[in-house]
């Protein structure tokens, strides 16, 4: 893809180039050359455009003028052109041109101003789906085939395991009144079914919180120690 | 209002764009080019005088019903219609020449402004104010670019003539450039 290069205030090099005469005010007909491409340079420079190539060829078009300028003119005045012409030709070219976008910018403003019928955003070039043309047979074939194709349905049949929190409470009642302390290991069995292991954590949480016991985990992923801890023998 | 008034609003008011003067002669094969143009004015008058939102436009070559300038911002604050988004700079300047030099190839249109132009073109036709208009007969037969009638309406143009002649825009051309 091409390298565009945006530009808030220039349009292009000779917006620029016309812009710098009307503020040099300068004669379109008689640009001083040499001070003119001096400017011209500046101003590229200020607004880092130098990797922008076509202010770059208007630079170079400018200086090539201004030597052409400087060289000694031989023969007969008459026959002598200007190296300046082509480029007033061109400049006086693009003013009018922009006297032109300020007219097509004012008649395009008077109508985005107004509201057409139905007015739709510039098509989007995407095409519409076609309607759909389908008889009551095709619906109703397709349908039919559908369903003979289609399997039964697999049902699971999910059963819930209640969990005995009531017991494992009392376990942990018995085993910390024997103990005093405990570990994790004292109350589930190595073989202990998921529903076993829940029913002791939420019997262990409920007791903590009922302040039977308290939980202790001295660093992370060791094993939690379990104690007594009675609020009447705490006095 | 006459029948064929009438005819003519309905008509006018179905249609998404600008209808030309032809076609509504085609909706009323028995009113004669006078009586449709007088319809037309009726209708337009009918719109100024009696004060309504919408009124009786001329352009890209057609007639067309449009609201009122001054409803605009209401309309667009209420999300009920968005204008259509400006145009670059750079898409206006190229538009500009080729408005006036068609047709005109690529290259031409670069000399002028002095920058490329080629996803410009590109951008101008898709939104359809632009087309391929033919090809020049030099080397590699390049392709000549016009204006649409959709640039017409969308500039609020009754045809290309309505845009000022070159020779009359306002810059003072002197004739040659003076020597030194």
């Amino acid at each position: 893809m091409s390298f565009v290069v945006d530009l808030p205030a220039y349009a292009g090099p000779l917006d620029l180039l016309l812009s710098l005469i009307r503020d040099e005010k300068v004669d379109i007909y008689d640009i001083p050359i040499a001070h003119v491409a001096k400017q011209f340079l500046l101003r590229i420079r200020v607004l880092q455009l130098n990797d922008a190539a076509e202010y770059l060829e208007l630079a170079a078009r400018l200086l090539r003028i201004k030597a052409q300028m400087l060289l000694p003119r031989h023969g007969e005045a008459e026959t002598w052109e200007d190296p300046r012409a082509e480029l007033v030709r061109r400049l006086l070219e693009y003013q009018q041109m922009r006297e032109v976008v300020d007219i097509l910018e004012r008649r395009g403003d008077d109508r985005r101003n107004r509201f057409a019928r139905a007015y739709f955003p510039e098509a989007s070039g995407e095409s519409v789906a076609a309607p759909l043309s389908l008889s009551l047979g095709e619906l109703l074939t397709a349908v039919d085939r559908i369903l003979r194709v289609t399997k039964e349905p697999t049902v699971h049949t999910v059963v819930a395991r209640t969990l005995d929190v009531a017991g494992a409470i009392a376990i942990v009642r018995d085993v910390i009144m024997a103990r005093r302390t405990a570990r994790w290991s004292d109350l589930v069995a190595r073989d202990a079914a998921p529903w076993q292991i829940l029913s002791m954590l939420l019997a262990l949480l409920e007791l903590a919180k009922l302040g039977e016991l308290r939980l202790a985990q001295p660093r992370p992923f060791a094993s939690v120690e379990i104690q007594h801890d009675s609020p009447g023998e705490a006095a | 209002m006459i029948p064929l008034v009438k005819l003519l609003e309905a008509a006018l008011f179905a249609s998404p764009r600008p209808i030309p003067v032809e076609e509504l002669s085609v909706l009323a094969p028995e009113a004669s080019p006078a009586e449709i143009a007088s319809a037309l004015d009726t209708l337009r008058e009918h719109y100024d005088v009696d004060g309504h939102g919408v009124e009786l436009a001329e352009l890209g070559g057609g007639w067309q019903i449009l609201t009122r300038a001054e409803y605009t911002e209401a309309i667009e604050r209420a999300q009920l219609a968005a204008r259509p988004q400006r145009l670059s700079a750079a898409a206006l300047e190229t538009l500009a020449i080729i408005a006036y030099r068609q047709p005109i190839g690529r290259t031409e249109v670069e000399e002028i402004r002095g920058v490329a132009v080629g996803s410009i073109l590109k951008s101008l036709q898709e939104r359809a104010l632009i087309d391929v208009v033919g090809r020049a007969e030099g080397l590699g037969r390049p392709m000549l670019y016009g204006t649409t009638s959709l640039f017409l309406e969308q500039f609020a143009l009754r045809h290309l003539e309505e845009l000022p002649r070159a020779d009359e825009l306002a810059i003072a051309l002197r004739p040659t450039p003076q020597p030194l």
